[in-house]
């Protein structure tokens, strides 16, 4: 027995003539918190909703505890679903939206009553029973959506963009919160999201998606520093990304400048891209750098400024720094080896 | 309300069409009648009561208990009906609606005197019956209880299915998969989401089914051949042929105070429960 708890092998989905995912293979663990990231339209919510029953793939095999699920109805899962627009019920109040799948279970009055008390404190929203669902705020509805799907005790909690209709500061509390719900419940959680900053909050793992097909999975921290392919890189983040040629072992050369960098492994002269992050470009005066550039733009956004400078070749670097150059300022560019990323062309 | 003056064509064309001759009946059912049927403008309670005499009493009845067992009939056909078409595709959808409105194109006279063909003595059911030896003598399917209450299935139908319709379809896809997602089996989506939600179409149904069912006089002369007297037949009776329009206006005004009670009921009903069509 591995100790994977949701597999997908080989799944594919056509609508009509439109192939929307491609052979995903993907397993996931007991207790992960897993977040499927991608623009919209790429399958992200396709194969949420393949996992929880509510779409048949066209071919392959979903696996829930190693046991093949392909034919299960939703309602014979063990896996509950926080809906995009909530889905609460609007006919039925706080609590009885929170114990309906209790109720249908038939389970005994008092231990609903005691299960949907402890959900609502787990949720922060103590004393809200008897609320009306449209008298709800859209971040409290989105507490209530998460309760009614917990209260079920699934082994599997799927999440279809929650907080998408939520404003940022809202959001990133949710982001917080929902973390330590699921910390605390101890189950697994697959969240879908095209907001990269939040797939980098909140998860164990962080699977990449584009057009139908796995970009990349990993930790997040990977997916930032190790972009496997120029769509990664461009999706998760920001970037200067280039072409490039590998001389050798630790030596690139980019914009007709040799650097040293920390890859190795490519063939010799062998083409490759070349991810420079914002933030690790540092500005210095003009002959001190190893590239000369003229800032064509300055922008502040808050923690910094985000700056464009034009270099010899006429390449447009995008660089974030807390210290302002003037426009129209000459400058040195500096990129230390640790942050030049090599990624294979085509991958 | 810079637009007010807009409201003054449609304000006066109910005041001179709606308002004054409710007013107007409702002074009539409280005047006295001459013995030639004048009406003299002394105060009486004369054609209440009158009203509350068993044969009058039981007009108002089988009027009652008839539009009751057409607006079920039409729910119970027009609810599934009204389910289907807001589940079939949109091209679909259309046609299927078109299809349910069409009849209520043509004049619902011509459709009533076309049931008439259908259901006499010679009319192509029993023929078709009689044809196939099911039967040795034509059925007496016209001029009974039965072919009133058919003719007002057939004519109010629509009514219970457009406002079901249009709650079903409005209704949001996600909830169901959220029920099922929760657990809940097709018949207990059905039974504790999608029944209570489309509940004001209902009550609009219901309703829209009711009032017109239990006026009606042209159904019941046509359908059950004067066998079937309903309150509209009293009422048209008592203008047309006994020229008592006082005791007419009375049993107008039974009428009406009926229709309102029905709606308030309704409509408390609704805003309770949040939404509905009116």
């Amino acid at each position: 027995m591995n100790d994977y708890i949701v597999e997908l092998k080989n799944i594919s989905k056509i609508f009509g003539d439109k192939a929307v995912l491609c052979d995903i293979d993907l397993s996931i663990k007991q207790k992960e918190f897993v977040t499927l990231l991608g623009p919209s339209g790429c399958g992200k919510t396709t194969t949420l909703r393949i996992i929880g029953g509510f779409e048949h793939a066209t071919t392959g095999d979903v696996y829930f505890e190693g046991k093949k699920v392909n034919d299960i109805p939703p309602f014979k899962r063990q896996i509950n679903t926080v809906f995009q627009k909530y889905a609460l019920f609007p006919h039925l109040n706080v609590f009885e939206n929170i114990a309906f799948g209790l109720k249908i279970k038939k389970i005994d009055k008092d231990v609903i009553q005691e299960k949907v008390k402890e959900m609502l404190r787990l949720v922060n929203l103590q004393g809200f029973e008897n609320r009306k669902i449209d008298s709800l705020s859209g971040g409290q509805q989105q507490r209530i959506a998460i309760a009614r799907a917990l209260v079920n005790e699934p082994k599997v909690l799927l999440l279809d963009e929650p907080l998408g209709a939520l404003d940022l500061k809202l959001r990133k509390g949710m982001q917080i919160e929902l973390k330590k719900i699921q910390q605390r419940v101890g189950i697994t959680f697959i969240y879908v999201t095209h907001d990269q900053e939040e797939a980098l909050t909140m998860s164990d793992r962080v699977i990449v998606m584009s057009e139908g097909e796995i970009q990349q999975i990993g930790k997040p921290e990977d997916i930032y520093n190790e972009p496997v392919n120029r769509f990664v890189a461009d999706f998760i983040g920001e970037g200067n990304i280039l072409d490039g040629c590998m001389l050798e072992d630790f030596s690139v050369k980019i914009q007709e400048k040799v650097l040293p960098c920390v890859d190795k492994g490519f063939e010799k002269n062998e083409m490759v891209e070349v991810l420079v992050r914002p933030e690790d470009i540092e500005i210095v005066r003009e002959n001190d750098g190893m590239m000369k550039g003229i800032v064509i733009s300055v922008i502040f956004k808050g923690v910094h400024y985000e700056m464009e400078v034009k270099d010899e070749l006429g390449f447009h670097w995008m660089i974030h720094s807390i210290h302002m150059s003037k426009k129209g300022q000459q400058v040195g560019l500096v990129i230390v080896p640790d942050a030049i990323h090599i990624m294979k062309k085509g991958a | 309300m810079k637009k007010k003056w807009l409201s003054i064509p449609y304000a006066l064309w109910a005041l001179i069409f709606s308002i004054a001759p409710l007013v107007i009946i409702a002074v009539y059912s409280f005047c006295s009648r001459s013995p030639y049927g004048k009406i003299i403008y002394k105060f009486t309670f004369e054609h209440y009561r009158k009203f509350m005499e068993p044969i009058y009493l039981n007009v108002l009845w089988r009027s009652l208990l008839l539009a009751m067992i057409s607006t079920v009939v039409c729910l119970l056909v027009g609810y599934p009906m009204a389910m289907i078409i807001s589940k079939a595709s949109l091209k679909k959808r259309n046609i299927l609606m078109m299809l349910f409105v069409l009849p209520l194109w043509t004049n619902f006279l011509l459709r009533t005197y076309a049931w008439m063909v259908l259901l006499r003595d010679q009319g192509p059911i029993n023929q078709l019956l009689l044809s196939l030896g099911i039967i040795d003598e034509p059925l007496k399917l016209l001029y009974n209880t039965g072919a009133v209450t058919l003719g007002m299935v057939y004519n109010f139908i629509p009514f219970m299915v457009l406002p079901v319709y249009s709650v079903l379809a409005k209704m949001d896809e996600c909830l169901i998969e959220a029920a099922k997602d929760l657990g809940a089996t097709s018949t207990q989506v059905f039974l504790k989401i999608t029944l209570p939600l489309s509940m004001p179409g209902v009550v609009s149904g219901i309703i829209m089914v009711f009032m017109p069912a239990v006026s009606t006089f042209v159904i019941s002369d046509l359908l059950g051949g004067g066998q079937t007297i309903l309150l509209g037949n009293l009422i048209q009776n008592q203008f047309l042929v006994a020229r008592n329009w006082q005791f007419g206006s009375a049993i107008s005004m039974i009428m009406m105070v009926l229709i309102v009670i029905a709606m308030t009921i309704s409509s408390k009903y609704k805003s309770e429960d949040g939404g509905g069509l009116w």
